[in-house]
């Protein structure tokens, strides 16, 4: 069957003003795939987010979903595709219940599917229980799981979700993804997400990182990682930029100098170790060996540190990459 | 792919849209308590305190003051309303509520729709408890011109709340808000010729007089007002004919006209302006 690609995106382009925040996007996700799409906050993730659930229009180059034309079929698009917001869109004077009814209404579901739907939904969800209690009373995670419920009450083909992590718990997280896997496997529905998590993105099929508007990597994590060849080994040390010459000197390997450290990309990271302290011993305060990982490949195709600036939470992400280099 | 993905259980249904829109209105209005309270007592106490202080003080025609002021009084429970209409905008995009009615296939008629009726269903059942409230001062009316009080209440409402929906839409902010409410439609009630008449124009008039009059009479709330009076049995201009100082009333016919197109005139706008999308859609 050749049914046209969930979404297609071609030269897409959009400006704020004078800021570029989409500088031509191209790429497409066929039906039955968990895309993700994966940039640093400002990277332009969210416009495209935008342009995908219809809140604005393509102003310049092409978006089809399911072949229907932004903005030209800008209803028939909304009918068949489910977004879940980053912000909260329920109604916290309403019960669960009637978010969720109100919703099935501005689709036009009859109230004998809504009613169906509702509780299937409900006790997928595990909140049964919670039908008639006001949304305005339940903690966070049970609220991102009535919005994903209301996102889905209409039985979306294509499910798109903005952050959808955000604000959960581990546990949470997990339940997330495996009612997310469920959806692809059982229904056949065509997921895009974004996300500024690391973690987060190693889950999907494949993945588009975004950065200052533009597709830097597009494949499959796997496919990215072992596009990255080697190891990577970070040495902490007083003088970065001394010990990068001087090992680019004996050793004739390219050392880069990012955030303090001294950076080497190597095959066979393993025999590396032992021969960079045997000359470096005494210059050397850390040394760390790790696979490649997502934020290696931006590093590498972008030049910059995934957070950087005021981007995001740069402490957590280094306490984080430490934690994951040690495991 | 499975066959879910080739049926789907969505249908065009603007109607049912709006409805639920309009539902969800009535239900947040009656969960919030301080809500009925404001919108109901403030105009009640306002009617009971100018009424009893300022009973001695004026005399339009026969009336006094406490049954002049009955149809202003309603029209305040519609400003009201109004406001509460431009506030519950502001929250519903503020609470993120909105964005997801934006990306759902209803037209945006039909959202405009849903938001007016729910607004003015209200204000149109608390305007009526207040007019039955006029029966204990004597004023009587028959069945039909009651049915037709209804529809009045409801038309004038759908104006007002439409008037209220416009000037939310591109606002993000209930302080912004504060200004439109002092700067506009606060001015609007007060010059409507419920809190005091509308001073005729004509050769005998002052200057300032003849401004009043123009600025009274472009009001379209001053139709919603003066058609209710006429509904209502009274009438300043009856017992001013003789006067020293002549004031001015539309006939029923120009206000219902009036009051009917600015309704469907607030819709429409209300409508357009919903088309577009605003800074304050992205949360």
């Amino acid at each position: 069957m050749n049914s046209p690609a969930a979404i297609r995106v071609s030269g897409l382009q959009h400006f704020y003003g004078d800021r570029c925040a989409l500088a031509g996007l191209s790429f497409e996700v066929p039906d039955g795939e968990i895309f993700g799409v994966l940039g640093p906050n400002g990277g332009g993730k969210t416009t495209l987010f935008r342009v995908l659930s219809t809140l604005i229009p393509p102003r310049q180059g092409e978006v089809a979903l399911f072949g229907m034309g932004l903005p030209q079929q800008t209803a028939q698009v909304r009918g068949a595709i489910g977004v879940v917001f980053q912000s909260p869109s329920l109604d916290p004077q309403l019960t669960v219940y009637e978010n969720l009814s109100h919703q099935a209404a501005l689709y036009g579901l009859s109230k004998s599917v809504c009613e169906t739907r509702s509780a299937e939904l409900l006790e997928t969800m595990g909140l049964t229980d919670r039908r008639d209690e006001f949304t305005k009373t339940l903690s966070g995670g049970l609220r991102r799981r009535v919005e994903l419920a209301k996102g889905m009450i209409h039985q979306p083909r294509l499910l798109l979700m903005d952050e959808p992590s955000t604000g959960l718990d581990p546990g949470a997280r997990s339940d997330l993804w495996r009612y997310l896997l469920q959806l692809r496997d059982e229904m056949g529905v065509t997921i895009l997400l974004t996300t500024h998590l690391l973690e987060e993105a190693d889950k999907v099929d494949r993945i588009a990182i975004i950065h200052e508007g533009s597709l830097v990597a597009l494949d499959s994590p796997d496919a990215l990682r072992a596009e990255m060849g080697g190891d990577t080994i970070t040495l902490e040390t007083d003088d970065p930029p001394g010990l990068a010459s001087r090992i680019q000197s004996q050793f004739d390997v390219s050392a880069a100098v990012l955030d303090g450290v001294v950076r080497l990309e190597l095959v066979e990271g393993p025999s590396w170790v032992p021969r960079l302290m045997e000359s470096f011993a005494a210059d050397v305060s850390a040394i760390r060996l790790g696979r490649p990982t997502l934020e290696d490949l931006f590093i590498a195709r972008t030049g910059h540190r995934f957070w950087s600036g005021d981007d995001g939470p740069n402490e957590v992400a280094a306490n984080r990459r430490k934690a994951k280099r040690r495991h | 792919m499975t066959e879910t993905a080739d049926t789907t259980i969505v249908n065009h249904r603007p109607f049912s849209a709006a409805w639920a829109l309009t539902w969800r209105e009535i239900i947040r209005f009656f969960r919030q308590r301080n809500r009925v309270a404001a919108a109901f007592c403030t105009p009640l106490l306002l009617w009971g305190l100018f009424g009893t202080g300022l009973h001695r003080a004026f005399q339009v025609g026969d009336q006094n003051f406490m049954e002049f002021y009955v149809p202003g009084t309603v029209q305040l429970i519609l400003l009201f309303t109004a406001i509460f209409a431009t506030i519950s905008i502001i929250e519903d995009r503020r609470e993120g509520f909105l964005q997801s009615v934006l990306v759902a296939p209803t037209p945006r008629w039909a959202m405009v729709l849903g938001k007016l009726l729910g607004g003015s269903l209200i204000a149109t059942v608390q305007a009526l408890l207040f007019v039955a409230l006029a029966l204990t001062l004597g004023i009587r009316f028959g069945l039909g011109t009651a049915a037709i009080i209804v529809g009045w209440l409801f038309v004038s409402a759908m104006g007002m709340t439409g008037l209220g929906f416009f000037l939310a839409w591109r606002m993000n902010s209930v302080q912004g808000f504060h200004a439109i409410m002092n700067l506009l439609l606060l001015p609007m009630w007060l010059l409507s010729g419920g809190f005091f008449p509308i001073p005729a124009s004509d050769a005998q008039s002052g200057i300032g007089e003849m401004i009043m009059h123009w600025i009274m009479r472009c009001n379209p709330t001053t139709y919603s007002v003066a058609g209710l009076r006429h509904l209502l049995g009274g009438s300043v201009a009856a017992g001013s004919a003789g006067g020293d100082s002549p004031l001015w009333e539309p006939s029923f016919t120009v206000c219902a006209v009036v009051v009917v197109a600015f309704a469907a005139v607030m819709f429409w706008v209300s409508c357009q302006i919903s088309k577009q999308s605003t800074a304050g859609d992205l949360l």
